[in-house]
């Protein structure tokens, strides 16, 4: 392979990125509030179907968009209504509708499958796309890359460097801690849980009018996305920095099971596309495994040097969730 | 409002009838006639001998995965693995029949030893699950996706590599077994077998008498109620789950041995046939108790088997049968919640 034909390659890697990158930030803005949105998958293949629709019918790709995050706004308000109001797990209604999303988008989409509705192209930017190695990685990009690119600073400034960034942190942290600080804690976790599925459910019109145009039901090879997008939500320890990381992480070896397929005859094609998922998945067990209990005390019987040497590794990887992820606030 | 019968049963018609709305929104969004659309689904269901039978050749499976799933609600875990543990087990059965069916020995001694390795093959995968939670600190939720995604590419990789068909590998599995390596199938039907039904029924039971009925069931509870204080009144915590585990995975492997001995006769890509994720939704869908898992399973096989009417009568999707399901369980849901929301109020009002 020629240098540049490498270029193009992970140009590609990064656009391909894109949604999961989207997913993951919503995802981890809604988990910062202590709302675990489990339905992921589903929204992902039901913003995808719904936007798609919306643009083949309004022939108007903002218009798509704008309905993949409304849907994504909506299913995570059921996830917030249901646990924030009616007390019930997260878990339990966010399964439920990761199933439900699903089969609703398949069902929906049925009629349009195969169908061509407008899609997003490429933008290079003027003056940047001329500049050597970068110019062909990162400015011939499509608008949501380029958006994808800035939204993992923009989080990044709003959770750690920003006042409604504490207070974001807070409420996920020490509800009630941020409730005597005046914080009015479930409207809060109501409306971040909104914004982190609007963000998210951007994902979807990335997939069917940008990356892999249009809607095409089961064989779409959007199912299993929303799983990863959580598991790497939790790679990245809540941090937008390291989410990123994972999701490039995730697309790279997504891209390497499509270039090594041909020198690999003997493992089947198949093989190589669902590889990437159990990869990414047990990546979590690096970043859990600290906080188990036995490797304490494994580690307490090694000579000192080393055992500082393990745990700083340890703790580099570790990432511990909110503390209150999932647990509903009362005010006393 | 009062905490009775009524009430709770008022809930539930609610949320049939919720569910039953937004499926007919969703027929009409499609451009159906919603009648005959349900008209279909009934007919496809019970309308002959040969399908009310394919209801139960789908019931048995998803009964077995919801007697499993029940057991490890019990401890209070999400086995979200399970789908990967069902194909675990068709393929430790397919391993067996495999290596076995060229021997000399009885057939039927033959799927009775294919049965067993299916099991064994579903309670190995569950307690990768369970080591993954208890000695990697991974969340069972995401250690059993990870495991399920392994699974799939474990069972992809056997039908199109080492047990491919001569010839060329296809998506349509591995060469069926003779008809010997069946489990016997009853008179005047293509699919159903009488022994399958048996097992589904004693599972239950067994599953049923083993929470209500044992001092290790309590034990179970005790653990899925509050882990700290049945640590500390002295039951072993992650032994407990880590059995719960266990269990489950045997039934799990159950159902896989169960579709490749007596549904498909091969080893196939979809082998599980998310009878995994359907037990999950009959078990939130009965308040995750044994007592009425049976009849509810029924009813979910029925929608399944009913709505492959529906792409060949009317050019529609059988997920309908997804969405009929997912409303269901998210109304019920919703439901308990709004009930103990108003039982809440009215407590502090009197």
């Amino acid at each position: 392979m020629t240098d540049s034909a490498i270029l193009i390659s992970l140009a590609g890697v990064l656009a391909a990125a894109a949604p999961v990158v989207f997913a993951v930030l919503g995802e981890t803005i809604s988990e910062r509030a202590g709302v675990l949105n489990l339905s992921m998958n589903g929204m992902i293949l039901l913003s995808a179907m719904g936007s798609f629709a919306v643009a083949l019918a309004t022939k108007n790709v903002f218009l798509g968009f704008l309905a993949g995050a409304a849907i994504g706004a909506l299913i995570s308000l059921i996830v917030a209504f249901a646990s924030l109001t009616l007390m019930q797990s997260q878990v339990a209604v966010g399964f439920v509708l990761a199933l439900l999303c699903r089969d609703l988008s398949y069902f929906l989409g049925n009629p349009i499958m195969g169908q061509v509705a407008p899609r997003i192209s490429q933008l290079p930017i003027p003056g940047l796309e001329g500049i050597p190695i970068l110019g062909t990685l990162i400015f011939r990009q499509d608008m949501m890359t380029y958006l994808s690119f800035v939204l993992v600073i923009l989080a990044w400034f709003f959770i750690f460097r920003t006042r409604p960034g504490l207070t974001l942190r807070g409420i996920g942290e020490r509800p009630a801690a941020a409730f005597v600080r005046g914080a009015n804690v479930n409207r809060l976790r109501y409306v971040y849980a909104m914004i982190g599925g609007a963000i998210a459910g951007l994902a979807g019109p990335i997939y069917s009018l940008s990356i892999k145009a249009g809607w095409k039901g089961t064989i779409s090879g959007l199912d299993g996305i929303g799983w990863i997008v959580l598991s790497i939500t939790i790679f990245g320890g809540w941090k937008p920095f390291r989410a990123a990381l994972g999701c490039y992480l995730f697309a790279i070896l997504q891209w390497l099971g499509l270039v090594l397929q041909p020198s690999l005859p003997s493992v089947p094609s198949q093989v190589l596309q669902v590889a990437p998922f159990p990869l990414m998945i047990l990546t979590l067990l690096f970043v859990n495994i600290g906080n188990a209990e036995w490797v304490e005390r494994s580690l307490a019987r090694l000579p000192e040097n080393v055992r500082r040497e393990i745990a700083k590794a340890l703790r580099a990887m570790n990432a511990t969730p909110p503390a209150a992820l999932g647990v509903p606030f009362e005010k006393e | 409002m009062r905490d009775n019968r009524s009430t709770r049963f008022a809930f539930q018609l609610g949320a049939v009838v919720l569910a039953l709305g937004i499926a007919t929104l969703a027929l009409l969004a499609a451009g159906a006639q919603p009648i005959q659309a349900y008209r279909n689904i009934i007919l496809g269901a019970v309308g002959s001998w040969d399908v009310a039978a394919n209801v139960l050749v789908s019931w048995v499976p998803l009964l077995l995965a919801t007697s499993g799933l029940l057991v490890t609600f019990t401890v209070g875990l999400w086995n979200i693995g399970i789908e990967g543990q069902i194909t675990l087990g068709a393929i430790f059965t397919t391993w067996a029949l495999r290596s076995l069916q060229s021997s000399a020995m009885d057939p039927a001694l033959v799927i009775i030893l294919a049965v067993l390795a299916g099991m064994a093959g579903g309670a190995l995968w569950a307690m990768f699950a369970g080591a993954l939670k208890t000695f990697g600190g991974v969340n069972e939720i995401f250690g059993g996706l990870g495991l399920n995604f392994v699974a799939t590419a474990l069972n992809l990789w056997l039908i199109f590599g080492p047990w491919k068909r001569p010839g060329v590998a296809s998506m349509s599995g591995t060469l069926p077994f003779e008809r010997a390596l069946w489990m016997p199938i009853a008179a005047g039907s293509s699919r159903l077998t009488p022994m399958t039904l048996i097992i589904a029924v004693i599972a239950i039971l067994a599953v049923y008498a083993m929470i209500e009925g044992t001092y290790f069931g309590l034990r179970l509870k005790a653990v899925g109620k509050n882990q700290k204080s049945a640590y500390i009144l002295g039951i072993p915590t992650w032994q407990h789950m880590m059995s719960s585990f266990a269990i489950c995975g045997v039934f799990a492997g159950l159902a896989g041995a169960v579709q490749v001995t007596s549904v498909y006769h091969r080893l196939i890509p979809s082998i599980s046939s998310g009878y995994g994720y359907m037990g999950l939704m009959v078990a939130m869908l009965v308040g995750y108790k044994a007592s009425i898992a049976a009849p509810v399973a029924l009813f979910f096989a029925a929608l399944n088997v009913g709505s492959i009417q529906l792409p060949i009568v009317m050019k529609l999707d059988s997920s309908l049968a997804g969405v009929l399901q997912g409303t269901l369980v998210l109304f019920v849901i919703l439901g308990q919640g709004a009930r103990g929301r108003l039982l809440k109020k009215a407590k502090v009002r009197t």
